[in-house]
């Protein structure tokens, strides 16, 4: 049994780039868990979708074997936390897992919004912070003045931060030291019985859900009858070890250890991360306390560009969410669109990973309606409806009100940008709350915006207006009453729930206008004369006309050569692949995606 | 012979232009395509295979081309007497009458020619002297196809021709003068910079001369043209929208004489159809000679070389100067039956692939617009500006659906 006083449980809070990875494998290397010859260059981020994107999606949670300085073997668990601002509640639960963390920042870029949230969130949750300054070997770092704001956001003394460069290795021995000494080894009670923080999962095909556990209390043993307690699940301890990084089984998992736990349950819905594994016949009292059901914040409908591509939708989606029990989805029928799914996420970045993953893992091509958020309809008759898709907003003589939920937002921006950030803010209807100057340069913003505001480029207007040095994080604040309209987009005179949204009634006949002149853009001319029109309510906010297309004809015959004019026509047909069919007229698959980034 | 003793008898002469009997009837002739590349220059819209003098290879002579071509005409295997020969270019008004002469003698040795055989060569009118014309015509040439183009001086100019509209007249008077047959005006609208009274006033002036036939077609910008490249740097392009108004104007004009519309972009008095061209749209088959020329035998479209170095050296050593060759069969030769006979306004007979076009989503939305109708067994287009529209719904159409109709 290993001395609790020999294990430190740590993540490392960084944002996306600041070096987390790195770092990571320059661990792994430092302490020999992995071998010269198979080190491969950010080792924990495993899924090729994430290496691209340069962040984390799923963590991960490897044990280091390191012989500090003061002569003594430690066991430095790494508990890696997904990068971004749609998977707060995940963070949490993986910073659950952990007495200590490593507020890594880059140098050259100072602190971020999502960092400083995450920093806030593991000293909310009683973590040891320890600042680490990455990248000291840039010519454009500057150490001390990211000290400096670190203090100011933190406290502390500027020489708490440890300097180094994980891509050299330069400081790496003493920040493993610092982590030996300033971070608490854990306190669990190894006499109580068995309490299992479930921080993270993931399927294997042939294993079903693997879990990642931290052990509170107690002791978990391979073979035990197990029980999830949110989930009522029962189960057998089919195999527990650790990862070092490399599949390790063990017979038991002490307390205040980490590793994995397989009991061959299949479904990922049934092993919820922040859930409490116990052993049945001598179960906790209590769960751990923090339990959340996982809950979609953005709603958005997937249809296949062909019909026939439907069922494989569903067995991609179906697949996807064996390891991602956060993606929620349902059937829906759209007369413009087809068949196709509502699905639920977490937020903008979760929507466009899925999104992303099912047209390349699964070779799928989509179309994605407008995101929604979940609206509470209140009608006349007092019930209330939840409204995720524009189509069931029930139309105005039926409503009472409409709710829609609020988020807090913090902005951390250079001080140079502060003024285009409040306008920006102002005009997606924001609220403005404090302001804190981290240092002379940098402001921390706060403000309380309609969520359905976020969803909608928000991210992507922020990064342009401020050249991409301001970082955002948001979470959930209630709902509020506001005046919501249905805007609805004819295309041909039919309804097209793709280009239909929910918005402020101030703000909808902007968006109808945007619309409308966009799609006349975007789709190319038909056979006839193609009305497109916002309507709210069945009045008609604005109307443009596609012409009709007169000509389309190659005139000549190219001298006999009748394989050369095939070919040409089949170049064009090609092009025509990716169109939908919206009632009689096609759509080019980009006009779902360009006519929903509307600029300010 | 019996095949041609089982031909059914048509008098093809008595028929209109765009009469569905002459369309369909078309299949059973056979054709004859030379080209010939030499050019003084490059019109900037051209890209056929064209040798300007400064690219004809050292020592090379046009007298080495029609010999080259003679060889070539001895490489094909024998056939039944042509109904139709093609001289095209290129500029096949760059050789002497008796080139002409010993190219169609080496045709009729090798193959034989209809006693009512079509023999047209395409001609620049700057080119066409009185005397010029009679000695074409003594070689047997029965119509002229004339490369007027416009009777704009501006927009020859945009076009690179090196003739006036007033030797466009008197190359159709010429042509009269000697007797030759059938005379064909060709034009183009839609240059950049021409406008819909310029193009009336071009195609008014064409009707003046009488001609037998008609051609106009719309300017389109080739890859690799010197137009293409002009755009590709910002210069104007047609604007499709103006060549419609354009097209129509242009039948609006034709309406009024006797020559009948019969094609997307030709016109023709009684007697006077072009029955090369109606042999292509009937996907009839056609033997080609020369620097890439296309021939289509036996289900096998075939090409040949576009240099001319390379062309003369696979004869020179016996070789077909082939460049590749596509098989034809099952359901795409269907769909392109369909293609090509779509383009005649008396339409195809509609067969498997017509039924499938017809039922077909696509096929259903074009005959909602207006652009296709299925009557009386043919499939017609109505909206000849759309005809690609329909071409692209015929090549989506699963080859199974449209198979075993015209095999056998």
């Amino acid at each position: 049994m290993t001395d609790l006083s020999r294990i430190r449980n740590f993540s490392i809070i960084a944002h996306i780039d600041h070096g987390k990875s790195t770092l990571a494998d320059r661990f792994l290397q430092r302490t020999g868990a992995v071998a010269e010859r198979d080190m491969r260059e950010q080792l924990l981020d495993t899924m090729d979708l994430e290496r691209e994107r340069g962040i984390t999606i799923k963590a991960n949670a490897v044990r280091l074997a390191y012989a500090a300085s003061d002569g003594r073997e430690y066991i430095l668990n790494l508990i890696d936390t997904p990068g971004h601002v749609d998977f707060s509640y995940e963070v949490s639960r993986s910073l659950e897992a952990c007495e200590g963390a490593l507020l890594l920042v880059d140098a050259s870029q100072g602190i971020e919004a999502q960092t400083l949230a995450n920093a806030y969130l593991a000293i909310e949750e009683g973590l040891e912070i320890i600042p680490v300054i990455n990248k000291i070997d840039l010519p454009a770092a500057d150490p001390d003045r990211v000290a400096a704001e670190i203090v100011g956001v933190l406290g502390g003394a500027p020489e708490d931060a440890i300097r180094v460069s994980a891509k050299t290795g330069v400081g790496v021995d003493e920040l493993l030291d610092a982590i030996v000494e300033r971070l608490p080894a854990p306190d669990g009670s190894a006499d109580d019985p068995l309490r299992a923080l479930v921080f993270d999962s993931y399927y294997d095909t042939y294993r079903g859900v693997v879990c990642y556990v931290r052990i509170v209390d107690g002791r978990l043993s391979k073979g035990e009858r197990v029980r999830f307690m949110a989930t009522e699940q029962h189960a057998d301890a089919a195999e527990i070890g650790i990862l070092a990084p490399a599949v390790t089984p063990r017979p038991n998992l002490e307390t205040g250890e980490v590793g994995y736990l397989i009991t061959g349950i299949k479904e990922i819905d049934l092993i919820r991360v922040g859930d409490t594994v116990t052993v049945a016949a001598n179960p906790a009292p209590h769960a751990l306390a923090g339990y959340r059901e996982p809950k979609p914040m953005v709603f958005s409908g997937l249809f296949p560009t062909d019909g026939d591509d439907f069922e494989r939708l569903r067995e991609a989606l179906d697949k996807l969410r064996l390891n991602d029990s956060s993606l929620v989805y349902q059937a829906e029928t759209s007369r413009a669109l087809g068949f196709g799914f509502r699905c639920g996420f977490l937020g903008l970045l979760h929507m466009e990973i899925v999104r992303e993953r099912l047209e390349r893992e699964y070779d799928l091509d989509l179309v994605a309606t407008a995101p929604s958020v979940e609206y509470r309809a209140t009608l006349t008759d007092d019930s209330e409806l939840i409204v995720r898709s524009p189509q069931d907003l029930p139309e105005a003589g039926k409503l009472q009100s409409v709710a829609e939920p609020y988020v807090k937002v913090m902005i951390i921006t250079p001080s140079e940008y502060v003024g285009t950030v409040m306008e920006l803010v102002q005009q997606r209807r924001g609220d403005i709350g404090e302001m804190t100057y981290l240092t002379p340069e940098r402001v921390e913003l706060h403000y309380r915006v309609p969520l359905a505001e976020i969803v909608f480029d928000f991210f992507d207007q922020l990064k342009s207006r401020t050249r991409g040095y301001a970082s955002l994080d948001y979470e959930p604040d209630g709902y509020a009453v506001s005046d919501l309209v249905r805007v609805e987009v004819l295309l041909n005179g039919m309804p097209v729930d793709a280009f239909s949204t929910i918005v402020h009634r101030d703000k909808a006949y902007f968006y109808g206008k945007g619309m409308v002149e966009r799609l006349r853009e975007l789709i190319p001319r038909q056979l006839f004369d193609v009305p497109v029109q916002a309507a709210i309510g069945g009045r008609i906010i604005s109307r443009e006309t596609i012409k009709a297309k007169r000509k389309d004809v190659t005139a000549k015959c190219y001298g006999g050569d009748i394989t050369r004019k095939r070919k040409l026509l089949e170049r064009q047909k090609e092009g025509k692949r990716r169109m939908k069919m919206v009632g009689q007229v096609e759509v080019p698959q980009e006009a779902f995606i360009s006519a929903l980034r509307i600029d300010d | 012979m019996t095949e041609a003793a089982n031909r059914p008898v048509v008098d093809w002469r008595s028929l209109p232009a765009d009469d569905p009997v002459l369309a369909d009837h078309a299949a059973s002739w056979r054709s004859a395509y030379v080209h010939v590349p030499f050019c003084r220059r490059r019109c900037p819209y051209c890209d056929f295979a064209v040798v300007t003098p400064q690219e004809r290879p050292a020592g090379s002579t046009v007298g080495d081309y029609v010999d080259a071509l003679l060889a070539e005409i001895d490489m094909e295997p024998p056939w039944r007497p042509l109904d139709a020969v093609n001289f095209g270019g290129g500029t096949p008004t760059t050789l002497d009458a008796a080139d002409v002469e010993r190219v169609l003698a080496a045709l009729q040795e090798r193959f034989g020619l209809a006693a009512d055989a079509e023999v047209s060569i395409e001609a620049n009118p700057e080119d066409l002297t009185a005397a010029y014309a009679a000695r074409l015509a003594a070689a047997r040439v029965n119509r002229i196809s004339l490369g007027v183009q416009s009777f704009d001086p501006a927009v020859l100019a945009a076009l690179g021709r090196a003739h006036s509209p007033e030797q466009s007249a008197r190359a159709v008077a010429a042509c009269r003068k000697a007797g030759i047959a059938s005379i064909s005006v060709d034009l183009i609208f839609g240059t950049a910079g021409e406008s819909v009274d310029s193009w009336s006033e071009t195609v008014a002036q064409a009707l003046a001369l009488e001609p037998d036939h008609l051609s106009a077609y719309a300017l389109t910008i080739e890859r690799g043209t010197a137009l293409s490249r002009a755009v590709a740097a910002g210069a104007a392009s047609p604007d499709p929208d103006v060549q419609a108004d354009m097209y129509e104007a242009l039948v609006d004009q034709v309406r009024a004489t006797p020559l009948v519309h019969y094609e997307i972009s030709n016109f023709a008095r009684k007697g006077h159809a072009c029955r090369y061209n109606l042999a292509t749209w009937a996907q009839g088959e056609y033997v080609a000679f020369g620097l890439g020329a296309h021939g289509h035998r036996g289900r096998r479209r075939r090409r040949n070389v576009r240099r001319l170095d390379r062309y003369l050296e696979a004869i020179a050593s016996g070789q077909r100067p082939e460049a590749g060759a596509d098989l034809v069969g099952g359901g795409a030769a269907e769909k392109e039956r369909l293609m090509l006979g779509l383009r005649r306004r008396a339409g195809v007979v509609a067969g498997v692939g017509g039924r499938a076009l017809a039922a077909s989503e696509a096929g259903t939305r074009l005959a909602a617009a207006g652009v296709i109708e299925h009557t009386l067994g043919r499939l017609v287009i109505r909206r000849p500006l759309l005809t690609d529209e329909a071409n692209r719904a015929i090549l989506d159409l699963r080859d199974r659906a449209v198979r075993d109709d015209t095999s056998g």
